[in-house]
């Protein structure tokens, strides 16, 4: 029994490390439809960011984490208004110009920080394992999941009880209409990808001290997020909350019972299947076409 | 007859390019070796720059050329100056292959110092053995190969278990968890692990292999936890060691209970991860960068100064660097007409240097190298602590897991 709850917590934990790097994924792509292939490359410069004021100001990672986020939303809303905004309305393009920005912000740092593989230390607060219903967990995987839980709440409010996430909601359902009703598409579209940058570089902040930190490690995660964002329904915030637990228990439960090669396998193929018959992911919002 | 038949190329190749591009390559196969000439002698370096494996193919570049250059600086082999051609592979065995091929057919490199990977390895070396030519590969890696075209001077897995596993069955106890990424080379030394605990008393509680590039091990964790190993046995590779060793501390398991003890943890994977996560655990290596010689210490000394004082030495570079100074060695007893890669290799066999880890022989059997076995335990500043070292050189068994098997001077033999 006690297996079993150490495994719901281990699922718990890979589930919470999913949403934390889907969640801005799923805002630029779940509103602004941009299938953005540097999502692994913004959580790669927010490890980066990590590292950098650590090492070099001597920052520990909580106290890094504001100016991590500014500074990579920064970098998203850059590309926004300098590439992506230029490419309004095509889709293809778009998704050739993310993976061109995304390979040249990975080229960019290996040049400028070498390749070799960096770390951040774990906050010394955070670095023991606490007691939980007599399971010992890492305090560190709990703290992911409470900040988790707490930037998911953040981007929900956001997204419905702001006037910005109004107008946004607006935008997705017509940009023309909405336009015409004096919204400025362009400053939100900026605004929300800056965003969006800024959560996946929070993320690529929070799981540095348990993964490494080197110039490719975002091509994994692109993936994971893509997965999570696509079985939950794409501009569903609660799907892609959803379908980041489901995946993270059952890659848990899979590689538990077998390893992680086979859980990699069963739930890719999962997914596949999954979606030859749900082509709109597990958890749709129904809008108006 | 060396000097006519250069002047048979030189015309050949004259010919070629008189007759057009697409013309040479009739010649280029009826041409003779690869040949050093013009007080040159060509290698090709063979380490990716860029692309995943860079990290580590880096430091075994700069290795390379450090000892290269030190050679020049020297004067060279007899008056000739060792001339490194740099390729970019950039981690892809593909492109591997075809930078090899370039290497010893277009530039006619007289050997090629290259690959970090076993699949790179194995990419390779058909192009070696069609052309007659010779690779040097530094890494440690699973055995279980025979090719007169290579020479190995990195541990097989007798070199790095055979006094490894017993001392950690006596030392922690007999359970075992072996854990590793999933490809040829850690199931290979596993085999030979699982084979040296059956002769020892041990017992296997897991097996189990994690994807390449692999970074979540809560669930292996989990495992762990419930089989109590006495030791988990690593042969994980690239980022995922060091997302192993940062997870494992931060679920609060202990080293002095449980350490890992991992054939492929070096200076350069601590570095990684930050000696806090690594410290504790063990490694089975032929070379430390603490290692206590002088020719070690002019080593060290002679990387940080060419290369940056925050650089560390590990036991692939220093592979590398010893294995340059061999192929001097073996080209030193060579006449300047005869330096081509048969007559390298031959020089090679049984050729002896002081290597910074101690004194090395090449195998003339084998081709693979008699190496010094090490035990150490990390230290949280990043170094290592020599627990354990050999009183005797260990020779070379590339088939230690297969008793029907040999590798001998004509190649892979059936023992009857």
């Amino acid at each position: 029994m006690d297996q079993f709850f150490e495994q719901i917590i281990t699922g718990l934990s890979i589930g919470s490390i999913l949403l934390l790097v889907a969640l801005g994924l799923s805002i630029i792509y779940g509103s602004m439809g941009i299938i953005n292939l540097a999502h692994g490359e913004f959580v790669m410069l927010g490890a980066y960011t990590a590292w950098l004021l650590q090492s070099h100001f001597g920052l520990g990672l909580l106290a890094s984490l504001i100016p991590i986020f500014v500074a990579v939303a920064l970098i998203g809303w850059v590309i926004e208004r300098f590439v992506l905004s230029l490419l309004n309305n095509r889709p293809l393009d778009t998704i050739l110009a993310t993976w061109g920005v995304g390979i040249v912000l990975q080229q960019g740092v290996r040049l400028t920080v070498g390749s070799e593989l960096r770390y951040v230390q774990l906050p010394p607060s955070l670095s023991d394992s606490m007691v939980i219903v007599g399971l010992s967990v890492s305090s560190y995987r709990v703290f992911l999941f409470l900040v988790t839980i707490v930037l998911f709440a953040v981007t929900w409010l956001l997204m419905n009880r702001t006037t910005i996430g109004m107008k946004l909601r607006a935008i997705m359902q017509d940009r023309s209409v909405a336009a015409s009703f004096g919204i400025n598409a362009k400053r939100v579209y900026g605004l929300t990808f800056a965003y969006g940058a800024g959560l996946a570089g929070l993320a690529g902040a929070l799981v540095s001290p348990l993964k490494s930190v080197s110039p490719d490690m975002g091509t994994g995660y692109v993936v994971d997020a893509f997965m999570v964002v696509v079985l939950g329904g794409v501009q569903s915030l609660a799907g892609t909350v959803a379908s980041a637990f489901i995946l993270g228990q059952l890659s848990g439960a899979i590689a538990f019972l077998q390893n992680d090669t086979v859980a990699k396998a069963l739930v890719l193929l999962a997914i596949v299947v999954l979606i030859r018959f749900r082509p709109e992911g597990l958890f749709t919002t129904r809008v108006r076409a | 007859m060396g000097i006519s038949r250069r002047t048979l190329i030189k015309n050949a190749a004259a010919l070629g390019a008189f007759t057009g591009a697409g013309f040479p390559h009739i010649w280029i196969k009826n041409a003779d070796l690869a040949r050093a000439a013009g007080g040159e002698i060509k290698v090709g370096v063979l380490f990716s720059l860029t692309g995943t494996t860079a990290i580590i193919e880096e430091s075994l570049n700069k290795a390379t050329i450090l000892a290269i250059e030190e050679i020049n600086a020297a004067g060279g082999i007899k008056g000739s100056k060792i001339v490194p051609i740099v390729e970019d592979p950039a981690s892809d065995p593909a492109t591997f292959s075809e930078k090899a091929r370039k290497l010893v057919v277009g530039d006619k490199c007289v050997s090629v110092f290259g690959s970090y990977t076993s699949a790179s390895r194995k990419a390779v070396l058909p192009v070696f053995e069609r052309q007659n030519n010779l690779y040097w590969y530094p890494t440690l890696y699973e055995g279980r190969e025979c090719s007169k075209n290579v020479i190995y001077t990195g541990a097989v897995p007798n070199q790095q278990q055979d006094e490894f596993v017993p001392w950690l069955v006596k030392k922690f106890g007999k359970k075992f968890y072996l854990i590793g990424s999933n490809y040829i080379y850690p199931k290979e030394e596993n085999n030979y692990c699982k084979k040296l605990l059956e002769k020892h008393g041990g017992e296997v509680v897991a097996e189990e292999y994690v994807p390449l590039g692999h970074s979540e091990f809560s669930s292996v964790i989990n495992k762990i936890r419930s089989t109590q190993p006495n030791v988990i046995f690593s042969t994980v590779v690239g980022d995922s060691v060091v997302a192993l060793h940062r997870q494992y501390r931060a679920a609060g398991l202990d080293p002095e209970k449980m350490p890992m003890a991992s054939l492929t943890t070096s200076e350069n994977e601590v570095a990684a991860m930050g000696g806090d996560a690594a410290a504790g655990h063990f490694t089975s290596a032929p070379y430390f960068q603490v290692h206590k010689s002088p020719e070690n210490e002019k080593f060290v000394a002679a990387y940080q100064k060419r290369w940056g004082a925050d650089k560390v030495t590990h036991f692939v570079s220093e592979a590398c660097y010893f294995q340059t100074y061999l192929f001097k060695q073996a080209v030193e007893k060579l006449a300047t007409s005869d330096i081509t890669p048969p007559n390298i290799r031959d020089a090679v066999k049984g050729a002896e240097t002081i290597a910074p880890q101690g004194k090395v022989r090449i195998e003339s059997e084998n081709l693979h190298t008699w190496l010094w076995p090490k035990i150490a335990q990390c230290k949280s500043n990043g170094q290592f602590e020599i627990l354990v070292e050999t009183k005797e050189w260990l020779k070379p068994v590339p088939y230690a897991a297969y008793p029907g098997q040999v590798c001998t001077e004509k190649g892979l033999a059936e023992k009857s």
